[in-house]
Parts: C-alpha cells; sequence; structure tokens
C-alpha cells in the first residue's frame, strides 16, 4: 500500500519524495538482510551493527547521485565485506572469520532475517528496546525516524538501542531461532512487538505530519516477512490479516476535519474492497491450519465487520460467538466489554448494560467504558444517566479526536 | 559462558514456605535435590544461605571508613537466598535452567565479567 505523504505542492517536491520512497523501500527490504548475513559471519551484534551502518550510509550518499544499482543487496554486501574484514583484521580472535568471509563474494541466498527478529524481539530485553532494536536492525530505520515516530529525543533512541546491544553481548542473548520447545512462547513475543508496532502507529496516524514515518506500514511489511518465512504459523497470518483488515478501513476512521467517526457511521463505499477480501482469505488460510489462536479470532471478527454491508446487517451473532472464542483465550475485560457491544445487537441494550455492570471494578478509568455503557443507556431511554456516563468518559480521555466526538454528543 | 543464579525471594513467598507441612516441605527439597542432579555438569560453586536475620553488612561511608550494621544492604522485602554458579553456552540455555528452578520465588540471572 502506498503511504500517503500529503499533497505534492511542487513537481520537483513530489519527485524528491519519491525518489526518498523508493530508497526507504530498498533500505527496508535489504538492511536487514545485510544485518543477518553480518551478524552471522561475524556472530557479534555489536560489530555488525557498526559495519551494516557504514555500508548503508555509503548507500544513502551515494545512490541518490549514482542512480540505484542493479542489485542494491549486492552492492552492500560488497561494501560490509570490505568494511567486516577490516573489523577483522583488527581483532586476532576473529583469524578464522576472517577466511569465512574472504571466499564467498556471494550473500548467503537463504534468508538469515529469522534469527535477526527473533534475536531483536529476545525476553530479555524490554518491550521498548525490542520494538526500537527491530525497527534499527531489522527494517534499516534511521535512529532519527524512530526518534521523530514515538516523538522521542534522538539521543534517548540512540541510548536505548546502545543498552539493548550491550545486553545482547553481555549476557549473551543468542542469534538464532528458538528450540522447537520454545518456539511458540518466543513467537508470541514477536508477534506482540508487531502488534505494539502498529498500534502505536495507528492511534497516532490522526492528523500526522506528513513527513513522520507510518508505522503501521513497517508493522505491515514486518508480520509479511514473517508469514513468508513462518508460512506454516497460523498467527503470523492472523495478525498479518489483522493488520491488512484495519489499514483497509484506515481512511475513513476520520472526517475531513479530523475528528473522529465510529464505525457505525463510517462510508464503507470508501473501504478498500480487494484489499479486505485477500486479507478474508487469509484468515480462512490460517483456520485450516486448525490451531486458533488471539491474532486469529481478532482478525476474523474485524473481517466480519469488514465484510458487512452496514453495521445493522453484520453478523453480529458470529461476532458474539467470536468473542467468547477470544475470551477463552485471552480473558481480559477489555475484550469483555467488545463483547457486550454484540451482546446488545443480539440481545438487546439492556442485556448489555447487565453485561457492563460487573466490569466496573476493572474498567471505571477507561473512557470508552463509560461511552459504551452511555451507548446503551440512551438507547434504553435513560436519558440523564447515558448524559452521567459520557461526562465521566469525558473527563478521562484527553485525546483530542475522542473528546471532540463526546462533547458533540453533550450538546 | 559463565553466569550465576541468585534464588530470590520476598515476604510472601517466605511466608508460604513457612506454612508448608513437613511432607510438603520434604517434597520440595526433594525437587529441588532433582534439579541439582539433573543440572550438575553445569553447576559450579552453589550455596544455601541463612537467612536475611543472620546477615551484617559493612557499608563504606564518604571518607571510606568501614560501618558495621546489622542486618542485609539490600533493602526491601526481597532477600536472596542462595546462588549457583553455571557454565552454560547462552542465555537461553540459563533461562532454560531458571525456568525449571523447583525452588520458586525468583531467579535473577547475572552474566560473570570476563576479562
Amino acid at each position: 500500500m502506498a503511504r500517503s505523504r500529503g499533497g505534492g505542492d511542487t513537481p520537483g517536491h513530489d519527485a524528491l519524495t519519491t525518489t526518498r520512497d523508493a530508497l526507504a523501500a530498498v533500505f527496508r527490504e535489504e538492511a536487514g538482510r545485510l544485518a543477518a548475513s553480518v551478524t552471522r559471519i561475524l556472530g557479534d551484534f555489536d560489530a555488525s551493527e557498526e559495519v551494516v551502518q557504514d555500508a548503508l550510509l555509503a548507500a544513502w550518499q551515494q545512490w541518490p547521485i549514482e542512480g540505484l544499482p542493479d542489485r542494491p543487496g549486492a552492492w552492500l554486501w560488497t561494501v560490509a565485506r570490505r568494511r567486516a574484514i577490516d573489523v577483522l583484521r583488527r581483532d586476532m580472535r576473529y583469524q578464522e572469520r576472517l577466511r569465512a568471509l574472504s571466499f564467498p563474494v556471494e550473500q548467503a541466498a537463504d534468508d538469515d532475517r529469522l534469527m535477526l527478529i527473533f534475536t531483536c524481539c529476545h525476553p530479555a530485553l524490554s518491550p521498548e528496546a525490542q520494538v526500537a532494536l527491530t525497527l534499527r536492525t531489522v527494517c534499516g530505520l534511521s535512529t532519527a525516524e524512530i526518534a521523530n515516530a514515538f516523538l522521542a529525543s534522538e539521543a534517548a533512541i540512540i541510548q536505548r538501542l546502545t543498552r539493548a546491544r550491550r545486553k545482547i553481548a553481555e549476557a549473551r542473548i543468542p542469534y538464532r531461532i528458538s528450540a522447537d520447545d520454545e518456539l511458540a512462547e518466543r513467537l508470541a513475543g514477536v508477534l506482540a512487538v508487531i502488534y505494539l508496532l502498529f498500534n502505536e502507529g495507528y492511534l497516532c496516524s490522526a492528523g500526522a505530519a506528513p513527513q513522520r514515518r507510518d508505522l503501521t506500514d513497517d508493522a505491515e511489511w514486518l508480520a509479511a516477512l514473517l508469514a513468508s518465512l513462518m508460512p506454516a504459523e497460523p498467527e503470523v497470518l492472523g495478525l498479518l490479516a489483522l493488520i491488512r483488515l484495519h489499514r483497509a478501513r484506515a481512511a475513513t476512521r476520520f472526517d475531513a476535519e479530523g475528528r473522529l467517526v465510529l464505525l457505525r457511521h463510517q462510508d464503507r463505499a470508501r473501504w478498500n474492497k480487494a484489499e479486505i477480501a485477500a486479507a478474508a482469505d487469509l484468515v480462512v488460510r490460517a483456520a485450516r491450519l486448525r490451531r486458533p489462536g488471539p491474532y486469529q479470532i481478532q482478525a476474523a471478527i474485524v473481517a466480519c465487520h469488514a465484510e458487512a454491508a452496514s453495521w445493522a446487517s453484520t453478523d453480529w451473532l458470529q461476532i458474539l460467538l467470536l468473542y467468547d472464542a477470544l475470551l477463552r483465550q485471552q480473558p481480559s475485560p477489555v475484550i469483555r466489554l467488545h463483547r457486550a457491544v454484540a451482546v446488545g445487537q443480539v440481545l438487546g441494550p439492556q442485556a448489555a448494560l447487565d453485561e457492563t455492570d460487573d466490569l466496573a471494578g476493572d474498567l471505571d478509568r477507561y473512557h470508552i467504558y463509560h461511552a459504551t455503557r452511555a451507548e446503551f443507556l440512551r438507547q434504553l431511554g435513560r436519558g440523564y444517566e447515558a448524559r452521567q456516563a459520557d461526562e465521566r468518559a469525558l473527563g478521562l480521555t484527553a485525546n483530542p479526536a475522542e473528546r471532540a466526538l463526546l462533547e458533540q454528543r453533550l450538546t | 559462558m559463565k553466569y550465576v543464579l541468585l534464588f530470590c525471594g520476598d515476604d510472601q513467598d517466605a511466608a508460604a514456605f513457612e506454612a508448608m507441612s513437613p511432607d510438603e516441605l520434604a517434597a520440595r527439597y526433594a525437587e529441588v535435590g532433582a534439579w541439582f542432579a539433573e543440572h550438575q555438569s553445569k553447576i559450579g560453586a552453589t550455596n544455601q544461605l541463612q537467612g536475611p536475620a543472620s546477615a551484617t553488612s559493612v557499608r563504606f561511608g564518604l571518607e571510606g571508613q568501614p560501618v558495621v550494621t546489622d542486618g542485609p544492604y539490600l533493602e526491601g522485602k526481597e532477600n536472596i537466598g542462595g546462588y549457583a554458579e553455571i557454565d552454560v553456552a547462552d542465555l537461553d540455555e540459563a533461562l532454560r535452567m531458571a525456568k525449571t528452578w523447583p525452588g520458586r520465588g525468583a531467579v535473577e540471572i547475572r552474566p560473570v565479567m570476563t576479562r
């Protein structure tokens, strides 16, 4: 999916933006591949970082002038290899590795990026470090881009990355895919990082400055990469489908003034039907592997919404059953709250309101809880209580788009 | 690669231990014994420590003068109950060992500095 970069004001600006976008796309494709190969040969996450950075920097400087090479991967590999040999020569311990590097001029054909992803998402690193390291090393983002995307200072991001790399070296976090008996647990961690990245991008996409990198694009790219490397893992397919189903409808989430538009009021004609159909096929493909999981179920729920012609004609019973399945896998008050909306559509607002009553203990500080209850109360003709609930919701959120919507309800 | 596993626990863990019947306690010690036997080839120096009530600390003041005080240096509810030095391939192998530790509480894994 093309990333929107705001309206092009001049042809020259457009051309420059296109070149930069094209470069960024090539970088994302090649940076992780290069990092994976160099790390495998050097056997040292930290040393390979220096080598990879030098190669990428050379590309940033030369490609815009000399044009994109025919085989960008081979070009980067040649530069990185030369640099790696320099690094190895400095260090006597690496003589054997130096020999390994001297002969094969071609980059290894097999994709080592899976190992890279598993190392970056190791549970011994903090979630923030996992996200930053994955963006830096696997997706090839610059530290400035990461800082910009997370509204953090570049110095803070550099420090976070340095600490993470130091921990990988000092605690000897291995560079390999987990043993079979740990794969499911570790894969869940990897998927959590990609989902976190997606949510980060999704939440801040409202009125985002055009020069800010769209993290949902990187999250989708990572999920697609993982799906191509692990095609028999249904949860990977489920997460990819979930991300694509959200992105296919992202354009209708806000109106022209940047106000939040609720699902029931969104202009479904503007949803990307082809993307939705393809993602729904992915959900079916995952289901055939017969190992259901939370991402697959969430994708199935979103697919029900995305394929429905209207809010009213949505298959609410199916959604309710899917929420029951999701709750069995992942009991959580927030999921129960979402389920209550489906209950309201199937059994009516009173049943839905009853469902939310015993969630008060967990969700009293959550604005969506009160806004959802307000909906049910309004449907029951209890206008005064509905208003109180909306006011409570307003007092609990600082998000401008959400506040605007609630204020509109209260006037 | 050498690591030290620090076997830790807080007041609640200690209380749970106190509340165990002699049979339960014996069973738990048997599990711990089996764990050490299973990993014997990877374990170096290891010891269980007397409780924090037996601890004495020597702290150094700003001028470097030693001050002896009663009690553990690390304040708070958590305590180190024992340690084991292990020699394994990498952090994943250390984690595999730590995850099967039958003594409960918590296990902190610290890589040993190499020079």
